[in-house]
């Protein structure tokens, strides 16, 4: 009892930590790029080239063929663009983006970067950045006509704090803008190429008094992206990219350690059933005398698996209980665990996931192998004479 | 009484083979027997000559390769578990020549559970017989003992009082004096016999104390898978 009680409270505690630990990483993967880069971008404009024919004879059939797809960069008309997508249920942000290279002149050094020409109050809606800052506040970038938001990894090169000035190069012209604050997205090519200028000041020193470079759109529903996709680009006649897309290479990335991670679990899973199955097995064959005895005085068969299931009942109770509180803490024990990564998201600890699912999924499995490891010796043992087990000829 | 000389049980040219292949022994080789109601009757023969195997088949706890068995006028030979194991709450109380007590549990538990099983009496008359019956049998001190605090005669008694605990018309046991001295084996033939005559029980017991078999209203010698 004891025995099968704590192999219980090892699977459980043991799921859940493991589903935790693999999955946190990946979440919190997609959790950064989804606030940075948002669930989709709507971009270059599609033109269908038609090539018509006029078949020959009296008759008037025309065909029509599709010759590929052929792309105009930009978007020319934001607004009707960020309207149609507002039709769209899932979507619930589109926030218009002016992108161009730029220099960027700081007092001892220059680097290449990025301007990004953003409405704040639309951007806000598509993506994280208002809790990415990590110097200064988002509110004097509202208030600074000619503010900007800088990455941190470019602010250090260029050794560019809050309040600095600086000056963006581009198409021959240069302009002055002050460090209104740092963000850090944990993404290493974001933060070191990525400058947030006002919409009116990137057209200005981009020279594009209309039109946008793509619109950055945020979905309720993540994981309809692929779909919602196709049928925007569909509509819309723009390409329309899904992060699932986009970020394709990672996310295939954290698949394959998502699969070892499930070998790892699976295995686990099972030297645990194996230990329970043992364990309950083993509990049911001592008992097999006393079964006896109850059939002898009038029993059923239905009584003993009952009585079996009641006590599988019990430790799988307290094993789903106990395990659950093991896997919470050992989980909780691992997220403070200091682990410092940058790169592709920023942490100072080990990320771990929390997900009420996993432990319905530990405890599902537990009920399973509980269930199945009592009943079935118990009804084996049921279904003999009570004379053969007394006398010991029951095979 | 109004039970008396009813016919409990009947059985008719039961055979039971046992082992398997080679080793397979024609235990019992078409055995007749009868127990009426009231009446106290006594197995008895040498070591290994199939008075438990019977046992079993009259207690319901086996099946016969051949012949009849019929438990108060009805016939169970051939009857499925259900009917078998409701007979068994009902209708028969066995005391078993080894292995007596769920060892886990106190004499009282042990005694209440074919009570429980039955479901006749409410929890407060099921503690008082139980109560009852292990005074009887000399233990109403102990019935909060588990099993495993118990000794071999006294696991034994509690067994003839759980035996006794659903007054069931035929009471089986399997040498139910083997493991106790004279004064307590003289107690516990005193009770069954009581009740066979209180109750119109009918009662088989194995026994290999010719003192014991001596003092009951039959006897039957059996040899080799027979009655002699
Ligand atoms: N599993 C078995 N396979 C083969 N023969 C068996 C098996 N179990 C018992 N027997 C044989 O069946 C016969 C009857 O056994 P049983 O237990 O009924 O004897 P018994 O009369 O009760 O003996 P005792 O007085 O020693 O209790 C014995 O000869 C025994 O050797
Ligand atoms: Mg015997």
């Amino acid at each position: 009892m004891l025995m099968s009680l704590s192999c219980t409270v090892l699977g459980v505690g043991l799921f859940v930590l493991t589903q935790a630990t693999t999955r946190g990483f990946e979440e919190f993967f997609i959790k950064t790029i989804l606030g940075t880069d948002g669930a989709m971008r709507v971009e270059d404009k599609i033109q269908d080239t038609l090539r018509q024919m006029t078949a020959g004879g009296g008759s008037d059939f025309q065909i029509s063929q599709r010759q590929g797809l052929k792309y105009i960069e930009g978007i020319e008309e934001p607004k009707l663009i960020i309207n149609a997508l507002k039709d769209f249920s899932n979507v619930s942000g589109a926030a218009p983006v002016l992108r161009g290279s730029v220099l960027v002149r700081a007092d001892f050094k220059n680097e290449s970067a990025q301007v990004f020409g953003i409405h704040l109050e639309d951007q806000l809606k598509v993506s994280d950045l208002g809790r990415q800052i990590v110097q200064g506040d988002i509110a004097t970038f509202r208030e600074q006509p000619a503010g900007a938001l800088m990455g941190r990894v470019l602010a250090d090169r260029l050794q560019l704090s809050t309040g600095s000035s600086f000056i963006l190069e581009a198409q021959g012209q240069r302009l002055r803008y002050s460090v209104s604050a740092i963000y850090e997205t944990g993404v290493a090519d974001i933060d070191k190429m990525r400058v947030y200028v006002h919409m009116s000041e990137a057209r200005s020193l981009l020279k594009k008094p209309s039109g946008v470079s793509f619109v950055q759109v945020n979905l309720f529903e993540k994981d309809r992206a692929p779909q919602n996709a196709m049928q925007i680009q569909e509509v819309l006649k723009h390409s329309a990219k899904p992060w699932q897309e986009r970020e394709k290479s990672w996310l295939s990335t954290f698949r394959a350690l998502r699969i070892s991670s499930a070998i790892t679990v699976s295995v686990f899973t099972l030297i645990a059933g194996l230990a329970m199955f043992n364990t309950l097995a083993m509990i049911v064959l001592e008992k097999t005398k006393d079964i006896a005895i109850l059939r002898s005085m009038g029993y059923e068969r239905r009584d003993i698996t009952q009585i079996f299931l009641w006590q599988a009942g019990i430790v799988l109770t307290i094993g789903a209980i106990l395990g659950c509180i093991v896997g919470a803490l050992s989980t909780l024990g691992v997220s403070h665990m200091p682990l410092p990564i940058s790169g592709i998201f920023k942490t100072e600890t080990f990320v771990v996931s929390w997900n009420g699912w996993h432990y319905v999924e530990a405890i599902t499995t537990a009920a399973l192998m509980v269930m199945i490891a009592s009943l079935i010796p118990a009804r084996r043992a049921a279904r003999l004479e009570p004379g053969d087990i007394v006398r010991g000829t029951a095979q | 009484m109004a039970f008396t000389n009813e016919l409990a049980l009947r059985c008719d040219g039961l055979h039971r083979y046992l082992g398997q292949d080679d080793a397979r022994v024609h235990v019992l080789k078409g055995v007749s027997f009868e127990a009426r109601r009231g009446e106290v009757y006594a197995i008895v023969g040498p070591s290994g000559c199939g008075k438990s195997t019977l046992l079993y088949l009259l207690g319901l706890l086996d099946r016969p390769d051949g012949g009849e068995i019929e438990i108060n006028g009805q016939m169970m030979s051939t009857s499925d578990d259900i009917a078998r194991t409701d007979a068994r709450c009902e209708h028969i109380g066995f005391v078993f020549q080894f292995h007596f007590l769920m060892l886990e549990f106190s004499a009282l538990d042990n005694v209440m559970m074919p009570m429980r099983k039955l479901g006749r009496l409410s929890q407060q008359e099921m503690v008082e017989r139980a109560h009852y019956l292990l005074s009887s049998v000399g233990l109403g001190e102990k019935t909060h003992r588990l099993g495993t605090q118990l000794s071999g005669g006294e696991q034994q008694r509690v067994a003839v009082a759980r035996a006794l605990a659903n007054q069931p018309s035929i009471i089986l046991a399997d040498e139910p004096t083997g493991n106790l001295d004279v004064k307590n084996s003289g107690l516990v033939f005193d009770l069954l016999t009581r009740l066979a005559k209180e109750n119109g029980q009918a009662v088989v017991l194995v026994t290999h104390n010719p003192e014991i078999a001596a003092r009951c209203d039959f006897t039957r010698p059996m040899r080799d898978g027979l009655f002699v």
